[in-house]
């Protein structure tokens, strides 16, 4: 039990995905501007990496190990990733319209979006089994989701900010991004167990 | 030339053709990497283990023991000159602040340490990353080379033992201090059980 | 067009990570040293260099519908080269830039420039597109890295400017790089407004 309580605290607060681990950066900058956007595609991108984390590692243990083609792991993992996500749209589309229209213009933006394949190869690299490998990648996408949603709440407040010309847009965004990083620092270092 | 239609048949032809084409590229270099890769992880193993060992003639890594101490998976090389054990590399890892910590420490035959390699780690770089370094400096006592665990308390300061930890990282010293009181305990039991064996 | 300026529009106007704002993850994730930046940049030129070209070559014989997909394998076929190929014969720098190299496979800036210059230029052509955006993303990590580098431990490639402990590790560490970062790109506005 306490395995997975480690997991799930390390993903979400301690090595955070995108203020310690630098992945996800694109949608973290491009979908940040609106807090409610930010909240549609962390949800969008907890729901594809845990699924998505879940195929990759039965193809990994089943397929790639047994056969002895490890070397083909990245190509085999995008390809699932691509053909996931699409899968994913056009059953959303036909039996959950609804939830559709609230995630369905982020799904496209989830294949090139690197925490997806950075942690199916993570959690192959650190040998987890299938059940902590759920664990790590739903923990991880929630912590990318609290991450997004942190920086919308500041990005919102920034538009009614007086910034320099040449700062505004992506560069304040990058600073402010920079100082929460920095109180992610305060969580470093907390280990359980 | 035309862009050919997107019919079903094209679709699935120019996939196929080009999975195909990358299968065997990939399978290619594969076979041709597949040594020197191999050989490069053995080197990078090897190199830090005959680096740290006191001097011997046997093979050490044909002759390596694994055991667990407190948990933690460790493994000795032993040094064997002349018939006698002169010592050994004892390699194993812990958590550090950020990630597993592997290190390999060189033991002479009565326990006290020759030298050490750190094969791995994540930690900050400044801060815990100086762990290869740091321990062998000669300022205070920081260094741990030519000291003996069995005679003195190898852990930081903080915890009340006889080594200075890195500035402002204690976590990541603990964790290193930590993988050489576990690699000292268990190649003492080594040792004594090798001695066993003998008489 | 002719290939110089093919070479200087992906180096400097339509630079990746200063004016298109591509690839940020290694941009941030890579660049603790300049020696690392620049090992990135140039693993990324590389795989864009070959996948333009391949892509480039396969334009005419790849149905519309499914360029996409066919894009991705030749992208991911390049990077597990690159990846054995590196770990056989680099494998130290292998280990130091971890992840991010497969990772070079969702990198934004391979599947753009195929999708925005391979898919309809020639080869020739696009191994220019490739070689000056690859060039232009590989400076600008170095400098990144140089900065990072310089503020953090007072060394720049390794060669010491001044003493370590003058350094100031937060840009060394993440905060650092989203901070350098956005302060170049905020420098590179006002040049190019002035």
């Amino acid at each position: 039990m306490l395995t997975y309580i480690s997991i799930i605290v390390t993903a979400i607060f301690v090595n955070n995905i995108v203020f310690s681990q630098f992945l996800g950066i694109c949608p973290f900058i491009g979908v940040s501007k609106r807090i409610s956007s930010a909240v549609g595609m962390g949800a969008a991108v907890t729901f594809v990496i845990t699924l998505s984390t879940i195929v990759t590692w039965l193809l990994q243990e089943c397929v790639l190990n047994p056969l002895n083609l490890q070397y083909m792991q990245t190509i085999a993992f995008i390809l699932v990733i691509a053909f996931l996500v699409q899968m994913l749209e056009i059953i959303m589309k036909k039996v959950m319209p609804s939830l559709y229209q609230a995630l369905g213009v982020f799904l496209p933006l989830i294949t090139t979006n690197c925490t997806v394949l950075g942690v199916a190869i993570s959690v192959i690299q650190k040998h987890y089994t299938l059940l902590e490998s759920i664990t790590y990648g739903m923990s991880t996408a929630l912590g990318f989701a609290l991450a997004l949603v942190i920086f919308a709440g500041v990005r919102e407040q920034l538009e009614i900010a007086d910034v320099p010309k040449a700062m505004q847009g992506t560069p304040i965004a990058l600073l402010c991004a920079g100082l929460l990083a920095m109180a992610f620092m305060g969580f470093s270092g907390i280990s359980i167990g | 030339m035309k862009q050919p239609e997107s019919n079903l048949k094209n679709m699935v032809l120019s996939l196929g053709g080009i999975s195909l084409v990358a299968a065997l590229l990939l399978s290619w270099v594969n076979g041709v990497t597949e040594e020197p890769i191999k050989e490069a992880e053995f080197k990078s193993q090897t190199a830090a283990m005959e680096m740290v060992m006191p001097e011997h003639d046997n093979n050490p890594f044909d002759e390596r023991f694994t055991t667990t101490v407190k948990g933690a998976e460790v493994t000795i090389y032993p040094a064997i000159n002349d018939g006698k054990l002169t010592g050994a590399a004892v390699e194993t890892s812990a958590d550090g602040f950020a990630g597993k910590i592997t290190v390999v420490y060189g033991f002479e035959a009565d326990g006290t340490i020759k030298d050490y390699s750190v094969l791995q780690h994540s930690e900050t770089p400044g801060l815990g990353s100086k762990m290869q370094e740091w321990f062998r400096d000669g300022q205070g006592s920081r260094s741990i080379i030519g000291r003996n665990p069995g005679n003195e308390n190898m852990t930081v300061s903080k915890d009340g033992g006889k080594v200075d930890a890195i500035t402002a990282a204690t976590i990541s010293s603990r964790a290193f201090l930590k993988t050489l009181n576990n690699a000292f305990k268990a190649y003492m039991e080594y040792s004594s059980n090798q001695k066993g064996a003998e008489k | 067009m002719n290939k110089i300026k093919i070479f200087l529009n992906g180096f400097i106007k339509e630079n990746p990570t200063f004016v298109l704002l591509l690839g940020m993850c290694p941009t941030l994730g890579t660049t603790g040293s300049a020696i690392n930046g620049m090992s990135m940049g140039l693993a990324t030129a590389s795989v864009l260099m070959l996948s333009n070209m391949a892509i480039a070559a396969i334009r005419n014989i790849v149905p519309d519908k499914v360029r996409i997909p066919a894009y991705i394998v030749v992208i991911a076929s390049f990077v597990s080269l690159l990846q054995m190929l590196m770990q056989a014969y680099l494998p130290d720098l292998y280990a130091t830039l971890g992840i991010f190299i497969p990772l070079i496979v969702v990198n934004c800036i391979l599947l753009g420039r195929a999708e925005a210059f391979a898919s309809k230029h020639g080869i020739v052509d696009s191994l220019f597109d490739g070689l000056g955006i690859g060039l232009g993303f590989t400076v600008a990590l170095s400098i990144l890295g140089s900065i990072r580098e310089f503020l953090g431990t007072g060394k720049i490639f390794g060669i010491t400017i001044y003493p370590e402990s003058y350094g100031s590790l937060l840009f060394i560490l993440a905060p650092g790089a989203f901070i350098v970062l956005g302060l170049l790109i905020a420098l590179v506005n006002k040049i190019k407004k002035a």
